[in-house]
């Protein structure tokens, strides 16, 4: 009996005070843990209109379900310290009671039914993606995101971000290195998405290998991006910042380590970026002319080897036993003959190995070739300059023109294999 | 004479390799079952240790991402066919032929070979552990394309998986020719046992899901290795595809393995209420309800897959829908105990428990039905912490409560009520400090299955981990007791709990190797429920 009032007050004051006891509520459970550093308990609220809507639906929910669970269990638990045994208690007889059975399936259902109308008029505005000012695609493969800017101002543009060379350095096995002393520790990356704010931004999901996911708290919404299909969403940031998401998709070995970073900024600042970037683009285009000695060579092959290779290949070039081959002491990285071959399966990929002949310019790719084939005792001495890199692109592929009858044919090369054949 | 003949036959069982290679006996195949399914339950349960190992600080400390992605991968795959499942099998081949007064399982031959397919599949699935490119890595889920790109594990893992849904379908079919042809006389089907009840809808579940797994992993195995392209859309397939398939099986799973925890839990609450079920014929039909629905929801697992929106709506209502009937169950079983006088056996904590935490899960599990929200919560740690409170706090909780509960029915002895408390207390706590931070974690931004994450996530992944530990070690202490119980003890009478209802506490205790051989007459104070 002396539960009951007690029971009741909880019921009332929650319904009454329910900011007020929100923040109790959370500071009375974890009033020791609060103490110490950051402990995230809820959602993040983001900072585009519909996140915030998310925001509230998930509170909303977890208010209703908070409130049903107070309730089903204080009755249960008043049961359970009243009508025992110990107590003297003697068992009734009944076993139904219709009107009660009625009335605790009607109560739920109408529950159910204000629930669901909120997140049905959510979902609509959620899917009306028109009249966007920017398109963006985003395209996963292992272990990157690649974003095509397809409309609107900054069209054209196309970049790459791969997780940031300290998180893969400090995420090796036995680094020595700890990820305390990176803040964004395989939340960064090399170079970010940038976007305008207040602007509606559209933007689309597709993927190269296998089925990877978008995933940006801060908009309120991930979109899996699955190869040969494109999905698409939007958004509408309010607040200028850098905001952080991962992969939400398992993609294989990197699935942890292909983060997506975007930084959102003023339209007069989106629209400088935009020019420098579309220069440095066109710069970076025609690299086959420039010459460079071995040692440039090493230094900025180690660094796109690190950007680019690292997470399968490892730091010691011995990679991953049964998943990823070596480069130290391999008869493509060391032999002579095998040079173009070496070239053009960076270029074109093999396998499971991504094609990087878009993305990496013919510098880089003649840094990366010189890099590992003097690197790990891999003591070739051969430099490769970007111009055998630009006609290694127009040879035609010698990986794959001798040996196609005979390989494994992997899903999403075989259409563009048997094309290069032809 | 004929007691005695009679008597010499109960004793009579074969002895050895032979008693239990060939047996055709459901209570020795049911301990087959159950003993088969603990050792599973240790092998995922290891895998799991790696896991939260590897995640108890931020780095990387003990295993390369890929090895860790086939943890995550086999764990799924062994805790749910290898441990859950068997259980549940175990324990209606033991208890459905004693609750419906049968002397054996209708198929008694069938039922042997669909033990010993188990053994032989998951040697088949844990060997790939060994092989170059390692163990399936892509998840349980097996999406393709990644799942294609599986070593030499590939075919291994099809054929485990065949071989689990042929050993599942025989079980389902033996239950349900056993429970429509074998009843003693006299016992309806609205008189049985909510726990036979539950095995009749589960076995129905498994008959009709089953198939479409093996369909959908067959079409993985002919894009790999024959040129097919269901899910490769360069070929004009599409990958999404399997999904549709994968969860078509994948959500009436999630009740094959919740629906027989659901009897189990309704069969201990009344006997330590000393009260009648409350509800049955609304319990029976709100099982049916669950069982039905449960084929119309399965896109809710695929809400960020792009759906159109009026398939998001559809199955966003459906999902929401499931409520219902699981709330009633809840209702159900409050009022049960509702004004009767209860006693907290081990058994009866357990189900209490369950009963709580199952519904935490379910409440998750409404958060995850509402769409626009679940684009948040989809895939991060948020979905883990719910289904490991529906199925470990869930439904392994219930398999706990019935082996406490049967333990006597089967061993003849009781087990040590101190430790078996000392046992539920403590897997209570440590589950709970194991799965209630992974909410946190989920919307705070962690996805699942990542070997590695930011110091963010640092607090509550080591506090999770120190759960996991601990409940990890905690189940060995339900091995000691279970042996120390089979090994001797209070000696256990036929009806072994004061307020147990129904036939299997009519039979001695331990239960004879034969029982039932002449069907039992029934009288009305037997069929209460």
């Amino acid at each position: 009996m002396l539960y009951e009032p007690i029971v009741i007050l909880i019921i009332k004051g929650i319904f009454k005070l329910k900011s007020t006891l929100q923040k109790l509520f959370l500071v009375l459970l974890f009033t020791p843990l609060s103490a110490l550093a950051d402990w995230t308990l809820n959602m993040r609220q983001g900072v585009t209109p519909i996140s915030q809507e998310i925001y509230q639906m998930h509170m909303v929910t977890l208010w209703v379900v908070t409130v049903i669970g107070i309730i089903v269990f204080a009755v249960m638990f008043w049961s359970i310290f009243h009508h025992r045994k110990s107590k003297g208690a003697k068992p009734a007889k009944f076993s139904h009671s219709t009107t009660v059975e009625i009335i605790w399936t009607i109560i739920p259902t109408a529950i159910i039914i204000s629930l669901a109308v909120p997140a049905t008029k959510l979902l609509i505005k959620m899917d009306d993606t028109s009249e966007s000012a920017i398109t963006v695609k985003a395209t996963g493969s292992q272990w990157k995101w690649k974003y095509d800017y397809l409309d609107g101002v900054g069209e054209g543009i196309t970049l790459y971000s791969n997780l940031d060379s300290k998180s893969k350095e400090i995420s090796q096995r036995d680094s020595g290195l700890s990820p305390m002393d990176h803040e964004h520790y395989l939340k960064d990356v090399d170079e970010p998405i940038v976007l305008p704010i207040n602007t509606k931004i559209r933007i689309l999901t597709t993927a190269q290998d296998v089925i990877h996911s978008w995933w940006l708290p801060d908009l309120g919404w991930k979109r899996d991006a699955i190869p040969g299909f494109i999905n698409d969403n939007w958004a509408v940031i309010e607040k200028a910042g850098t905001y952080r998401g991962k992969c939400t998709e398992i993609c294989g070995a990197g699935h942890g380590y292909m983060p997506i970073v975007l930084e959102a900024v003023s339209m007069e600042d989106y629209t400088k970026w935009v020019d420098e970037k579309k220069l440095a683009q066109e710069a970076s285009k025609n690299t086959s002319d420039i010459v460079l000695n071995m040692k440039e060579l090493i230094t900025k092959g180690e660094k796109v080897y690190k950007a680019q290779c690292l997470v399968c290949h490892q730091a010691n070039g011995e990679g991953l036993k049964g998943a990823f081959p070596s480069i130290a002491g391999s008869a493509i990285a060391i032999e002579a003959s095998n040079r173009l071959r070496h070239i053009q399966q960076i270029i074109h990929g093999k396998g499971l190995m991504p094609a990087f002949g878009e993305q990496l310019s013919d510098v880089d790719i003649a840094a990366i070739v010189t890099f590992t084939r003097n690197s790990w005792g891999n003591n070739t001495g051969d430099i490769v300059q970007a111009k055998e890199v630009s006609e290694a692109r127009k040879k035609p592929n010698v990986i794959t023109a001798g040996d196609l009858k005979n390989k494994k044919l992997t899903t999403g090369t075989k259409i563009k294999e048997l094309a290069q054949v032809k | 004479m004929s007691t005695i003949a009679h008597d010499d036959h109960h004793d009579h069982k074969p002895t050895g390799l032979k008693r239990w290679f060939l047996s055709t006996n459901h209570k020795d195949i049911g301990t087959l079952y159950l003993i088969f399914a603990l050792t599973m339950f240790f092998v995922g349960g290891a895998m799991a240790m790696i896991i939260r190992a590897e995640l108890f600080m931020p780095g990387l400390q003990f295993v390369d991402p890929q090895f860790y992605n086939s943890m995550v991968t086999v764990h799924a795959l062994i805790m749910i066919f290898g441990a859950v499942m068997p259980a549940g099998v175990g324990l209606a081949n033991w208890m459905i032929p004693l609750m419906i007064g049968a002397p054996d399982m209708a198929l008694p031959r069938m039922n042997n070979m669909s033990f010993w397919i188990l053994p032989f599949a998951f040697a088949l699935l844990l060997s790939t552990l060994f092989m170059d490119g390692g163990a399936p890595a892509g998840g349980w889920t097996m999406y393709p394309p990644l799942v294609l790109q599986t070593g030499d594990a590939f075919p291994f893992l099809i054929f485990a998986i065949h071989f689990l849904g042929i050993s599942s379908i025989m079980g389902a079919i033996n239950i349900i020719a056993t429970v429509f042809n074998m009843r003693a006389p006299g016992m309806t089907l609205m008189q049985m046992p909510l726990f036979v009840w539950t095995w009749v809808i589960t076995s129905f579940l498994l008959i009709a899901a089953l198939p479409v797994l093996a369909g959908g992993v067959t079409m993985l195995l002919t894009d790999k290795y024959f040129g097919t392209s269901f899910f490769d859309a360069a070929g004009g397939g599409d990958p999404v595809l399997f999904q549709h398939i994968f969860w078509f099986f994948g959500h009436p799973e999630v009740y094959i393995l919740a629906l027989p925890a659901f009897g189990i839990v309704s069969q201990i609450i009344p006997a330590f209420a000393r009260k009648p079920l409350f509800g049955y014929a609304s319990m029976v039909y709100a099982t049916a309800s669950i069982a039905i629905l449960s084929f119309f929801v399965w896109a809710h697992h695929m809400f960020t897959v792009g759906l159109p929106i009026k398939g998001e709506l559809f199955f966003m209502y459906a999902t929401m829908l499931i409520a219902v009937p699981t709330g009633v169950k809840v209702f159900n079983w409050i009022a049960t105990m509702w004004k009767g006088s209860m006693t907290f056996e081990t058994p009866m904590l357990f189900s209490i428990a369950f009963v709580i935490l199952f519904t935490i899960g379910g409440f998750s599990g409404l958060m995850l039905g509402i769409t626009p929200v679940d684009f948040q919560y989809h895939d991060t740690y948020f979905v883990v912490a719910h289904f490991h409170y529906v199925l470990l706090t869930g439904a392994v909780f219930a398999l706990m409560a019935a082996v406490y509960y049967w333990l006597p029915k089967w061993t003849g002895n009781m087990y040590d009520e101190r430790l078996g408390q000392i046992h539920f207390w403590l897997s209570l706590i440590s589950s709970n400090v194991l799965f209630f931070p992974q909410h946190f974690l989920g919307l705070a931004g962690m996805p699942r299955r990542i070997p590695d994450y930011n110091i963010q996530f640092a607090d509550f992944n080591m506090i999770s981990s120190i759960g996991g530990f601990a409940y990890g070690i905690t189940q060995l202490l339900f091995v000691y007791i279970v042996i120390k119980c089979a090994m001797g003890g209070k000696k256990a009478r036929a009806l072994s709990w004061e307020g147990a209802k129904g036939l299997e506490w009519t039979v001695p205790s331990p239960a004879p190797f034969h029982t039932f051989e002449k069907p039992p007459k029934l009288t009305k104070k037997m069929l209460e429920l």
